[in-house]
């Protein structure tokens, strides 16, 4: 090893370090704990190796509907909020009075505290016996019967988590793309506008394609962040969600580390590495799906 | 597709709070440019040569005025109904698409009875890229040309729907030196095969001279002269214009006209008849220098250049604006170098007078 390459390995060291023992250590070790059957935290010990594991948390209903509820929300909140949030950045960079008021508004959910938040959605979806909630009160305002959302049916739970994970992941993608718009030079566009260009063309042949970088960096970390999602459901319906429905993968790995006295390291090791599995598999047919369309 | 210019006035809001007079980009144009020529709108940078362009291809709306293309009145309409070509100084080639999609992208934008089949569109490109001779590169994208490549896309893409009138903004700025004189006659070829009205923009009185029909010459925002570029050059009408034009420049003296006489200094260059006796400038182009030993024009002579053909004498005059003078002379003519002085006869037809009060042009007859 020649100098220069020895001082650059010195230099990297402390990243080496700090990654090797805070992640890749931890990494291998989930790794390892998932095929280790019935491992005990306290005594360290386990009583053998197998694939027990996967298939107990691939039977366990609660993983199950984690999974199905991890998969609704990625589904539909990545599409929907990343759609939105191209529309807001469109109308903001096409307005020039208050262009500034409204990003910053636009931008204040991102700043603000998730509790606070969920306090804002207790206003808007939870039923008290004094209140059925403002959106209640607009149903009913419209003639229609009060939904309970936060211990009601299903699809009612499902659609405030969607709507309160939309909403929290907006403002970041908006600023994004109102920055990755206003980089588009105008002479594109008026090169568009001389040949006559209508605004639809202009917009799926000319900006879509030159901000497609930015919209496909948004759509995977939006995938990889659902697929994580846990505190928003945690915010929203307590701690108990298995109970009400809403545990998403995170959640049920959560809760087999630390629920039930001591937990089932094993399990929750599995289903993180199921996860993993998932994400992977998600994040490389977008990269491939991307080399199609996006444009660098 | 003649045009023409009627009162065109561009006004833009002053930025400065503490001055709120507008500022006029473009003051009260009036002009007619003639169908099927090539124009070279011509001026220093910030004189609205840009803004104008902008105006006849209707991305910016005149504050008066009116524009025609024929007899069409176009002031209000959008630039996508005017049918206008629009090369870009840096070209706006759409980097994500190939040179053929690029080209092809206009005629994606027909509609109606003249909405085309791909073939057809196809077969238009095609014979376009022939024209400005990129029909080899047809499936590369923009940033894998070189920028006389990208330059010639440009132009392609902007005459692949036959425009009424093509409008190029610095074509050849962006190119080097020796592209750049290629370009020129690239663009001087396509338009004439083409037969489109063509006006282009640049800064660069020689390349403005070298390939245009006509040449406009403006100074901050108003217009000083249209013609071609030899009468322009032959005939200027103010001190402006006569320095702008030609290489080396024009030399300019203080002098003064006095009994039908023209001195420069202490010496009486040429008998100038019909004027009033007035202080005024004297531009004398470096081709109207004759070497002469009796001649009544005194200089110092600092040095000879050169350069095969002609030769060029650098000499000074304490009259002169300028530190050199440039006195372009034939090669066989034959200089004493030592010698500290140099003697001219002038040319009375290259010798330009210009009135010291407004800068406008004296004529005078010759005996």
């Amino acid at each position: 090893m020649d100098n220069k390459n020895y001082k650059a390995w010195l230099y990297l060291l402390p990243a080496i370090i700090f990654l090797g023992v805070f992640m890749v250590y931890p990494l291998i070790d989930v790794f390892i704990y998932s095929f280790e059957e019935g491992y005990n935290s306290a005594s360290q010990t386990f009583f053998g190796v197998g694939t027990y594991n996967y298939s107990y948390i691939l039977h366990d209903p609660y993983f199950l509907q984690a999974v199905k509820n991890t998969f609704i929300l990625v589904l539909f909140t990545v599409p929907i909020s990343t759609g939105i949030a191209l529309l807001i950045s469109l109308g903001l960079s096409s307005i020039k009075p208050l262009r500034n008021l409204f990003q910053t508004v636009y931008f204040l959910p991102y700043v603000t505290n998730t509790l606070a938040v969920g306090l804002v959605f207790m206003i808007l979806f939870k039923k008290t016996p004094y209140t059925d909630g403002l959106v209640n009160l607009i149903i009913n305002f419209f003639g229609m019967s009060s939904v309970n959302f936060i211990d009601g049916p299903y699809a009612a739970k499902m659609f405030v988590l969607c709507f309160y994970t939309v909403w929290v992941v907006m403002p970041f993608k908006i600023l994004i793309l109102t920055s990755a718009l206003a980089s588009v030079k105008q002479d594109y566009y008026n090169a568009a506008k001389v040949d006559g260009t209508s605004r639809l063309r202009t917009f799926t042949r000319i900006t879509l394609p030159m901000i497609s970088p930015m919209v496909f960096y948004l759509i995977i970390t939006g995938f990889i962040g659902a697929f994580k999602a846990y505190s928003d459901a945690v915010a929203l319906f307590g701690t108990d969600l298995n109970a009400a429905e809403m545990n998403t993968i995170v959640g049920y790995i959560y809760d087999m580390l630390y629920g039930n006295s001591g937990g089932f390291p094993s399990y929750a090791s599995a289903a993180a590495i199921v996860l993993f599995a998932i994400v992977l598999t998600i994040t490389c047919i977008n990269l491939l799906v991307s080399k199609k369309h996006v444009h660098y | 597709m003649k045009i023409v210019l009627e009162n065109l006035t561009k006004k833009f809001p002053s930025r400065n709070k503490k001055s709120p007079e507008p500022v006029v980009a473009v003051n009260n144009f009036n002009f007619e440019i003639p169908d099927g020529k090539l124009i070279g709108l011509l001026g220093p940078s910030g004189c609205g040569k840009s803004t104008t362009l902008n105006l006849i291809c209707g991305l910016q709306k005149p504050t008066e005025g009116k524009i025609y293309f024929g007899d069409d009145d176009v002031t209000q309409l959008p630039a996508e109904n005017r049918g206008v070509g629009l090369v870009f100084q840096n070209y706006a080639l759409y980097p994500h698409m190939t040179v053929k999609q690029n080209i092809m992208f206009p005629l994606g934008n027909l509609k109606g009875k003249d909405k085309l089949t791909k073939a057809q569109m196809e077969e238009k490109a095609y014979a376009i890229a022939k024209l400005v001779q990129i029909d080899e590169l047809m499936d590369r994208k923009p940033a894998e040309l070189s920028g006389g490549q990208q330059q010639r896309v440009a132009i392609a893409r902007a005459l692949v729907k036959m425009p009424r009138v093509l409008l190029l903004d610095e074509p050849l700025s962006n190119l080097d030196a020796r592209l750049r004189l290629q370009t020129r006659e690239e663009i001087k070829r396509i338009q004439k095969e083409t037969g489109i009205t063509t006006i282009f923009v640049t800064h660069d009185q020689e390349e403005a001279m070298s390939i245009s029909d006509m040449i406009v010459v403006m100074k901050d925002g108003i217009l000083q002269q249209i013609g071609k570029p030899q009468q322009v050059y032959d005939d200027p009408v103010n001190l402006f214009v006569a320095k702008f034009l030609g290489t080396p420049p024009i030399s300019v003296f203080d002098g003064r006209i006095s009994g039908g006489k023209l001195y420069i200094g202490d010496d009486a260059v040429l008998d100038v008849n019909g004027c009033e006796d007035e202080p005024v400038y004297v531009g004398i182009r470096p081709e109207g220098f004759i070497l002469d030993d009796n001649g009544a024009f005194h200089c110092n002579l600092s040095g000879v250049e050169v350069m095969g053909r002609d030769i060029s004498i650098v000499c000074s005059n304490p009259a002169c604006h300028a530190p050199v003078i440039r006195a372009i002379v034939s090669s066989d003519s034959s200089v004493n170098v030592s010698s500290a002085d140099v003697r001219f006869a002038l040319k009375p037809h290259k010798v330009l007078v210009f009135s010291k009060e407004t800068e406008k042009r004296i004529y005078f007859e010759t005996k």
